[in-house]
């Protein structure tokens, strides 16, 4: 069992930037659909405009290079630390998407969903407090 | 049924992926880790494609699962996956989840549901 009670300065940049992929990819293609409209079930033809007016925005292809990215990442974290510390941990990017929704996108935050994120915090700060890594 | 294949097939998938970048990190212990050949050891494992398979499933199953049941069930009940993933990670990969980590694993399982059931 490896002791070190908190991760690599390396490993907790990558653990963070893992966060802010997510949180800022959903964002960007959160964006993104917001100027292409609402996407209804309905004619063949509505839908594939819909989609041609999706992959004509920047905000859709930058979400989805930083999606590919956040996996990336996610695989070499899942390399370094517990796999118990990194995908809870990683769970912050849903608190993040809440906040940055609120502060850029302007979106209505509700209480629950601030117990919500509040919740998340707490449980990461105790994650955050056992070692990283267990296994050898 | 179908929300434990959600939750176990996903869950099941990102420990797959996990196993084999695990594995690859091993191998290149001798050989330097750039993070290039890291991924390409993990991508020359079975377990890394057996995992985005699983995790395919899980995709669909829960599309079909929102097609008739409500999703302000399914979606927080899929926060579960944290869980599913400390016990899975306790089991396979023997790591040592103790009582703090399990409870910070059960807040963010509690906080996750609190936020999707929110946005409904």
């Amino acid at each position: 069992m490896n002791d070190s009670k908190k991760p690599s300065l390396g490993t907790a940049l990558l653990l963070a930037l893992t966060i802010v992929l997510s949180a800022g990819g959903n964002l960007l293609l959160s964006s993104g659909m917001k100027h292409v409209g609402s996407v209804e079930t309905g004619p063949l033809i509505a839908v594939v405009r819909a989609f041609g007016r999706a992959i004509a925005r920047a905000e859709i292809w930058l979400g989805i290079a930083a999606l590919l990215l956040w996996f990336v990442c996610s695989l070499v974290l899942f390399s370094r630390i517990d796999f118990s510390y990194a995908q809870p941990a990683s769970a912050v990017g849903y608190a993040l998407v809440a906040v940055l929704g609120y502060a850029v996108l302007g979106e209505a935050v509700s209480a629950a969903r601030w117990v919500g994120i509040a919740c998340i915090c707490a449980g990461v700060t105790l994650i955050g407090r056992t070692p990283p890594r267990t296994t050898a | 049924m179908c929300l434990a294949i959600v939750i176990l097939a996903g869950t099941g998938g990102e420990l797959l992926a996990a196993h084999a970048m695990k594995q690859s990190a091993r191998r290149q212990v001798t050989s330097g880790s750039a993070v290039a050949m890291l991924l390409q050891g993990g991508f020359r494992l079975s377990a890394m494609w057996v995992g985005l398979m699983l995790q395919g499933l899980a995709f669909f199953t829960l599309l079909a699962l929102l097609s008739w049941a409500d999703v302000s069930f399914v979606v927080p009940a899929t926060a579960l996956n944290y869980v599913v993933g400390a016990a899975g990670s306790m089991m396979f990969f023997r790591e040592q989840v103790d009582r703090m980590r399990w409870a910070g694993v059960l807040l963010v399982c509690l906080g996750v549901a609190f936020i999707c059931a929110s946005g409904l």
